[in-house]
């Protein structure tokens, strides 16, 4: 397995905690990585190995107790403060009281971007995710699955280089995920993000990802990285590929490891 | 996918008719039927249990008692209504008060927790202390005008408000705060832009609660000596001579219980407007 020639997201040892003591539980013990630029890579493992606890110390909304994490050459901090993450979680945590136009401005006004250039960002993202009719819409009156795609209009709104999801379909049906993923694809296709997605489902994990990072229970430690070389673009037939279903029998077996 | 049809205005949810308010007829149909039954109820306990005018009068003589002329050759229910004007600015100004002053504790409370620790218990225990036994000295201190009362009615609402903004602000998913903290956002782009919004129904719910509040405040505030005008001023006149004319007090009640519901539908409605297109509340009030 060669390493990527540079990296987008470098984690280093690290390692989290919580609380002290006996009371003490350790999230992750040691764990590295590397993630090219433009990779979609995602982090599988049972409930509680902490690949949401990773996925939130890239994103600097933790701080590792020990280890450092370096984003495009910056601190996850800086990073942050460079506008380089787009997140978005497994609730799509939209405005009620905001349009989906509105919402997908949100970061946009927060930012500080010029306000002759929200609307036609917003609406540029929601046509991307096939929403752009329902741009006067509240939240309230979407479905579950397109509320997401507001949430994923919203975290791309200002165009930053990387995505984390944290089990942004988890909360959809198999018909609706199946779809989203295939969304999310089509999406990426467009953008290049480097993408670090967080999923407990297998088959979402290889049809998406370029790598799968599978951790164990916890202490969460790096169990296995599975390559995924099926071509692109992806599609039903993807989900046919003898290869797929290899692919997803050696996920299956590595997160079996006890 | 299709096209969507326009967002359902709030609170159209129902099969309504299009065109007029939504449910409007068949609502006033329903009001008058409960206040016919309250009537009917009223003089049935009263007719069965023998009960002597002076103790229960008859609803209808309530109602005629409106219509009474005064001593000075005022129709009774003029007198009332001008009284309830004067309750109700003192109601409306203390409303006010009390409203900004519970927000500010709340914003102050939530900026700093401190802050909250030391005062949240005297918060707690002003509203412990009975309003009947501060009203007086409040009116000595202040004078007998509408500003004492006006500021016993804002005791009264400064406290709903002040603990449901405190909910209200704190109301937020971590997860939005996470979304605004990955944006760079600064303390009052969260305030402004996240809790202040994420806060209103929160606050409207207790800005109903002190609408009502503050005309039971305004009147309480009337009811020591010295006040010339209000219903706090009716009410005690009339309760003196109660046994005599009992219908004088009934139609005072009904005058100021109309005030209070006034007030209430003038938040519900301002409520109405303000929250227009959002998702109408699970556990809906009246109005």
């Amino acid at each position: 397995m060669s390493m990527p020639p540079r990296a987008m997201i470098a984690v280093d040892h690290v390692s989290q905690w919580f609380g002290d003591g006996a009371g003490r539980t350790t999230a992750l013990q040691d764990v590295t990585m590397v993630i090219a630029p433009g990779e979609f890579v995602s982090l599988i493992g049972p409930s509680g190995c902490g690949k949401s606890t990773l996925l939130r110390i890239i994103g600097d909304l933790i701080a590792p107790t020990e280890g450092r994490v370096r984003v495009n050459g910056k601190s996850p901090r800086e990073a942050r403060l460079a506008r380089d993450y787009g997140i978005v979680f497994q609730s799509p945590v939209l405005y009620d009281w905001r349009t989906v136009l509105r919402n997908v401005e949100l970061p946009l006004e927060v930012m500080g971007f010029p306000r002759q250039e929200w609307a036609e960002r917003a609406e540029r993202m929601l046509a991307l995710v096939g929403l752009e009719q329902f741009r006067a819409h509240y939240p309230w009156q979407l479905s579950g699955g397109m509320q997401q795609r507001v949430s994923i209009a919203r975290a791309l709104a200002f165009s930053p280089p990387i995505l984390l999801m944290d089990e942004p379909f988890g909360a959809l049906d198999e018909l609706t995920r199946e779809r989203m993923n295939q969304e999310l694809l089509t999406i990426w296709a467009q953008t290049h993000n480097t993408v670090v997605f967080v999923t407990h489902s297998i088959a979402e994990a290889v049809f998406l990802s370029n790598r799968v990072v599978v951790l164990s229970p916890r202490p969460g430690r790096i169990e296995k990285i599975v390559e995924v070389a099926l071509p692109h673009p992806r599609g039903s037939a993807t989900r046919q590929d003898p290869r797929f279903f290899e692919l997803v029998t050696r996920v299956r077996a590595a997160l079996r490891v006890e | 996918m299709s096209k969507a049809s326009p967002a359902p205005a709030h609170g159209s949810a129902g099969p309504s008719p299009s065109g007029g308010p939504p449910g409007g007829r068949v609502r006033g149909v329903i009001v008058l039927a409960v206040v016919l039954a309250g009537m009917a109820l009223w003089e049935g306990v009263k007719a069965v249990w023998r009960i002597p005018d002076f103790k229960l009068p008859h609803t209808y003589a309530i109602l005629g008692e409106l219509f009474r002329r005064t001593g000075a050759g005022e129709l009774w229910v003029v007198a009332l209504g001008r009284n309830a004007l004067v309750t109700g600015r003192e109601a409306a100004v203390g409303f006010l008060a009390g409203g900004i002053a519970g927000f500010a504790i709340a914003v102050a409370f939530i900026s700093w927790p401190l802050m909250e620790q030391g005062l949240l218990p005297y918060v707690v225990a002003s509203q412990t202390v009975p309003i009947l036994a501060i009203a007086p000295m409040v009116v000595v201190w202040l004078g007998t005008g509408w500003f004492s009362k006006a500021i016993i009615a804002s005791y009264l609402t400064f406290f709903p408000v002040a603990i449901n903004a405190l909910r209200g602000l704190r109301a937020v998913e971590p997860d939005a705060l996470a979304l605004m903290r990955s944006y760079g956002a600064n303390r009052r782009q969260i305030f402004f832009k996240l809790r202040l919004p994420a806060s209103v129904p929160y606050l409207f719910t207790a800005l109903k609660i002190s609408a009502t509040a503050s005309v039971v405040g305004a009147i309480i505030g009337e009811l020591p000596v010295g006040s010339s005008a209000g219903m706090g001023v009716v009410i005690i006149n009339a309760a003196q001579y109660y046994t005599f004319r009992p219908t004088n007090l009934w139609a005072a009640i009904l005058i100021a219980a109309l005030l209070g519901i006034a007030f209430y539908f003038l938040v519900a409605g301002a409520e109405r407007v303000l929250m227009r297109g959002q998702r109408p509340p699970a556990e809906e009030g009246i109005a």
